[in-house]
């Protein structure tokens, strides 16, 4: 058996006349962070829920820690954990009894069960607030305590359906760190996420999927190469220099630049040398300029690219509420 | 095939499925301390018919007040041990389903049946804590029970085994039917007959042929006319096997209906 931490073959799953998932084709090896990525309605949700043995697919086949959904579910669920949408924690019970409560769900003995979740709050800072009612926590310390409540058992592969949605970017990013944590201790986790800087943060492997099919899969930067070259950005120093640098640019590359604002050109190139050949170019002409770059698309490109639907607003920055 | 390391060594002795029901009974609880709302409820409603039909048929029909509180409070106890809570009981366990920590609990190892059995264990204890309080009002208005303390422990115990076994229709409409307003409408269109058609007020021989007929029939009936004869120290006829056979059917198919409908659940 191939030491996968999940494997889907052609899953689908209908919904009276909606297709949620048409054909799903995953392979995750063990210990890596798969980001699943797609607008709302693609059809992750319902991955996440017939992966946990919560959903049963139509068609198909779909492994998680080497056990079979449908055929074998109870040994499924328990290598599994499940962090929502929305924080499934108990809001009025204290944090500690929320873990204490699943840990003796698992069969850990009473002392274990407490030892094992004062073992979690530390880890997740939350030691002081375990004594409290969950009700008063938080958004970000909510999140905190739901990936600790999925720890209690040591599962071997975790889901986590948008783990950061409406936190503010500071604690995201302690967020992201406790994610990659996991993956650093060999469980194997599936994200789903619509900010593409979260996908890009934290996943080995990113799968796009849309209208319940994957329609592009790979690392980041494989994907960002799958949608096409490099661009190459110029912003000069006088703007009344912008025609003449323009000209450069169509000249070496044979194509127009695209003009944004505040002087900036853009314009894809092909061969390897397009660069060097702008750079001799533009020093010929001397034309001054104030920023030069060569780079990969945005992941947010990469989305418009393969899916034909606008990019997503690449990260919240919105406080929570 | 090796065998999974998780399983592990259990020192405990209870059955998993009895162990983690009563874990999640115990979270409900946890809640009912914060929100005493269903055992008000179990306590309110019957209080209110005792004081009723004790102003309103107390001289009437038994000719002395204190004679007929001997015959009403029976019944007024198997209705707060769980006939006044059973819309809640279905109302509650829908909306818990629709929150993320069901989810949760469904992708944990767990039977299927744990936090069905851990929410209906928990009313119970909410039922128990409607019929003491009841229980005492009962007596500040007069009630004796002439039967002794274990025919009257036997009687609640009865009212509450009922109540329980009552408990997983309105369960089953809880976890079958999609929304909170559905199962609240059809628990109270089930229970409204059971609850209304039955010998709490007068005893089924005094009532027209129809309703009568009903009111016989009525396995609630069965179990205030078998609370009454325990409480009494009266003959029970087999108000009590009727009403234990009333149980073990209802709790037989509505159970595992529910269980295997909560097990469906998308």
């Amino acid at each position: 058996m191939a030491d996968y931490g999940l494997e889907t073959h052609e899953l689908a799953k209908r919904f009276g006349r909606t297709t949620a998932l048409d054909g799903v084709d995953l392979a995750l090896p063990r210990g890596q962070v798969l980001g699943l990525l797609g607008p709302n309605g693609a059809g992750k949700t319902t991955l996440i829920r017939i992966l946990a043995t919560l959903l049963r697919p139509d068609a198909g086949t779909a492994r998680v820690a080497g056990h079979d959904v449908t055929r074998q579910p109870a040994q499924v669920r328990r290598h599994i954990a499940l962090s929502g949408q929305h924080a499934s924690v108990d809001e009025e019970i204290d944090g500690r009894a929320n873990l204490i409560m699943i840990g003796r769900l698992l069969d850990l003995p009473r002392r274990d069960a407490a030892r094992r979740a004062d073992e979690l709050l530390a880890r997740f800072g939350l030691t002081e607030a375990g004594t409290r009612r969950v009700a008063t926590y938080s958004g970000g310390m909510r999140r905190r305590l739901d990936l600790a409540v999925s720890l209690v058992g040591r599962p071997r592969v975790v889901f986590l359906d948008e783990p950061s949605a409406g936190l503010d970017p500071g604690k995201r990013e302690e967020l992201w760190q406790m994610i990659r944590d996991l993956g650093a201790e060999g469980v194997t986790v599936l994200l789903t996420t619509q900010y593409l800087e979260e996908a890009d943060a934290l996943a080995d492997t990113i799968v796009v999927i849309d209208h319940g099919r994957v329609v592009a899969a790979g690392t980041p930067p494989e994907l960002k190469r799958q949608v096409g070259g490099h661009t190459v950005t110029v912003r000069v120093s006088d703007p009344a220099a912008a025609g003449r640098a323009a000209a450069v640019l169509a000249g070496v590359t044979g194509r127009e630049p695209e003009r944004s604002a505040r002087h900036q050109l853009a314009v894809p190139v092909t061969r390897d040398d397009d660069l060097v050949r702008i750079t001799a170019q533009l020093h010929r002409e001397a034309v001054e300029v104030s920023e030069l770059s060569l780079r990969l698309p945005s992941l947010d490109e990469v989305f418009l690219a393969l899916t034909h639907t606008p990019a997503i607003v690449p990260a919240p920055q919105r406080p929570q509420s | 095939m090796t065998t999974p390391t998780h399983v592990l060594a259990s020192p405990h002795r209870s059955p998993r499925w009895l162990r983690h029901s009563l874990v999640l009974a115990r979270r409900s609880l946890a809640k009912t301390s914060r929100n005493p709302g269903t055992v008000v409820n179990g306590v309110v409603t019957p209080a209110l018919f005792l004081v009723l039909f004790l102003s309103l048929f107390g001289n009437a029909l038994a000719g002395a007040t204190s004679d007929y509180l001997q015959y009403l409070f029976p019944g007024i106890l198997v209705m707060g041990a769980g006939l006044t809570g059973l819309v809640s009981t279905g109302t509650n366990i829908n909306i818990d389903l629709k929150n993320g920590v069901t989810d949760r609990f469904r992708s944990l190892p767990i039977s299927r049946l744990a936090p069905l059995l851990g929410s209906v264990l928990a009313d119970i204890v909410r039922y128990l804590a409607a019929v003491a309080i009841l229980y005492l009002i009962g007596t500040a208005l007069g009630f004796r029970s002439d039967g002794g303390l274990a025919p009257a422990l036997a009687a609640i115990g009865l009212a509450v085994l009922f109540g329980f076994c009552l408990s997983w229709i309105t369960v089953f409409l809880g976890v079958a039917l999609k929304s909170a307003e559905a199962v609240l409408a059809f628990s109270f269109l089930t229970f409204l007959p059971l609850q209304l058609g039955t010998s709490l007020a007068t005893p089924a021989a005094g009532l027209p042929g129809w309703l009568q007929a009903w009111v016989t029939l009525n396995p609630v009936t069965a179990a205030m006319d078998a609370c009454r004869a325990l409480l009494n120290g009266t003959p029970a006829g087999d108000s009590i096997t009727t009403t234990l056979i009333w149980c073990a059917a209802i709790f037989l198919v509505f159970c595992p209906l529910a269980v295997s409908a909560y097990g469906r659940r998308e």
